[in-house]
């Protein structure tokens, strides 16, 4: 059963509609008690960074979160700003983030060579596998994704598994333990995004 | 490498989905919750919708007509008609929309732009300006309620105080060219593109895939967006809605691009 937060931000439903249509069973948790019994969870993001996290410390389910996923190991899929929220910190913001992982979010760097790499960053990107993972079964090398965002997550290279290039090169996919994260939004992705979601349901 | 986004803008009139000339005489051409499964089928870059009634009838969005898009949509999608508060932001937002597009409210109040991002996140604020060519000299005036009222701004000035406001994109649109399928207005993108620094949408005359290829030949990253183009077919404009398939667009972004930088 998957599991997606809902904390009042991020595209739900699209999340919804598409294990729905892959006839995976799915529920959406508003409260703590709706989240206890999850096995798998999406957490899903579209905003600001402070505001995100707002969100999700007033939604009374951070404190379950915290534990499903730092202790009892559930397997969790952060999307945009639910991944960067797995970090410590944010540029764009000054509230600390969930703390899941040991990396920062920083803003993305231009060219400024006239309006060649304007940020937010939008669009159809190349997604480069640069570890082995069960999130990539049946995805080609290179595979385009929908990008929307500003900042990206700073980690260490072991936990890369994904990168894109912008202006330069950042970490679109990560991986540590049972926490996942993925920059672009698979959930507007077309086949390679719902290729990416059915992967995570099967780990 | 990031592509130029391909763009199918749909407008609402009645419920249903139409396309105009110059702002003028709306043709229907079917229901939006069909065309955005063909559009879904074809696997299209974005989607653009934008409500034309909402703000000259001075109602709320249509929200339970969104949501039904919004669930529907594979890809992700912009909304425009009406919106002006942060609230109404939200709730849109919240029924699975990607970027929430804003015209006369913005206009009216740059510093809404500031309001809406701090919540929403800058990347979902889309400003769109409609614009019509001075009859003389190449200016450019702008204006809302479907080309009705002209706005006393000047047009790089606007756009480079909402882009300092905190708007993630900016959409150009020209009335002129509206529906007229005989070429984008190059002069006009290269204003609007010159004056930011985020991303550009361009909409207003593409009438032949080579349209889009002269766009994105000149402006590499550029979202170029058609409404006739991808909703009629044949000289006699007979609703069919198109897309240009993966490989016809691969192509068509690789004769735009200088021969290292192909895929």
């Amino acid at each position: 059963m998957i599991t997606i937060v809902d904390y009042g931000l991020g595209n739900i439903k699209a999340f919804a509609n598409i294990y729905k249509n892959l006839n995976i069973p799915y529920t959406i948790a508003n409260t703590a008690n709706e989240l206890a019994t999850a096995n798998k969870i999406i957490l899903p993001g579209v905003g600001a960074f402070d505001y995100a996290m707002l969100s999700l410390n007033r939604s009374g389910m951070r404190e379950q979160l915290d534990e499903l996923v730092l202790e009892k190991k559930i397997p969790v899929l952060g999307i945009c700003v639910g991944m960067q929220m797995m970090a410590l910190s944010s540029e764009e913001g000054t509230l600390p983030g969930l703390g899941w992982m040991n990396a920062t979010v920083k803003k993305l760097r231009t060219n400024g060579d006239a309006g060649h790499t304007p940020l937010p960053h939008m669009g159809w990107n190349t997604v480069k596998q640069t570890k082995r993972n069960i999130l990539f079964d049946s995805l080609e090398q290179n595979a385009k994704f929908y990008f929307l965002h500003t900042y990206y997550f700073s980690c260490n290279e072991d936990d890369t598994i994904a990168t894109s290039i912008y202006a330069d090169q950042f970490t679109s996919i990560i991986n540590h333990d049972n926490v996942y994260g993925i920059q672009c939004h698979p959930e507007k992705s077309h086949q390679n995004g719902i290729a990416l979601l059915k992967n995570f349901e099967e780990l | 490498m990031l592509y130029p986004r391909i763009i199918p803008c749909l407008l609402i009139h009645n419920k249903g989905l139409v396309k105009t000339v110059k702002f003028k005489s709306p043709k229907y051409v079917g229901d939006p919750l069909n065309a955005v499964k063909i559009f879904n089928e074809k696997e299209v870059d974005e989607l653009m919708i934008l409500d034309i009634d909402a703000t000259i009838n001075d109602v709320e969005p249509n929200y339970r007509l969104i949501a039904k898009i919004a669930a529907e949509c594979r890809m992700p999608l912009s909304y425009g008609g009406g919106i002006k508060t942060s609230e109404q932001a939200k709730t849109i937002l919240s029924l699975g929309v990607e970027k929430i597009a804003l015209s006369s409210a913005l206009i009216e109040q740059p510093t809404l732009a500031t309001k809406i991002a701090a919540q929403v996140g800058a990347q979902s604020v889309v400003a769109v300006l409609d614009v019509r060519k001075k009859r003389f000299g190449h200016k450019y005036d702008i204006y809302t309620h479907n080309g009705k009222n002209k706005d006393t701004h000047e047009l790089v000035k606007l756009i480079k105080q909402l882009e300092q406001n905190g708007i993630g994109e900016l959409v150009i649109n020209s009335i002129d060219h509206d529906g007229v399928m005989k070429g984008f207005d190059l002069e006009l993108i290269r204003i609007a593109k010159s004056a930011v620094d985020i991303p550009v949408t361009v909409l207003g005359g593409a009438g032949s895939l080579d349209d889009i290829g002269k766009v994105i030949q000149e402006h590499k990253i550029i979202g170029v967006a058609a409404g006739s183009l991808f909703v009629f077919k044949g000289p006699y404009k007979a609703v069919l809605i198109n897309y240009p398939s993966q490989n016809e667009k691969l192509q068509l972004i690789n004769q735009s691009l200088p021969k290292n930088e192909q895929q």
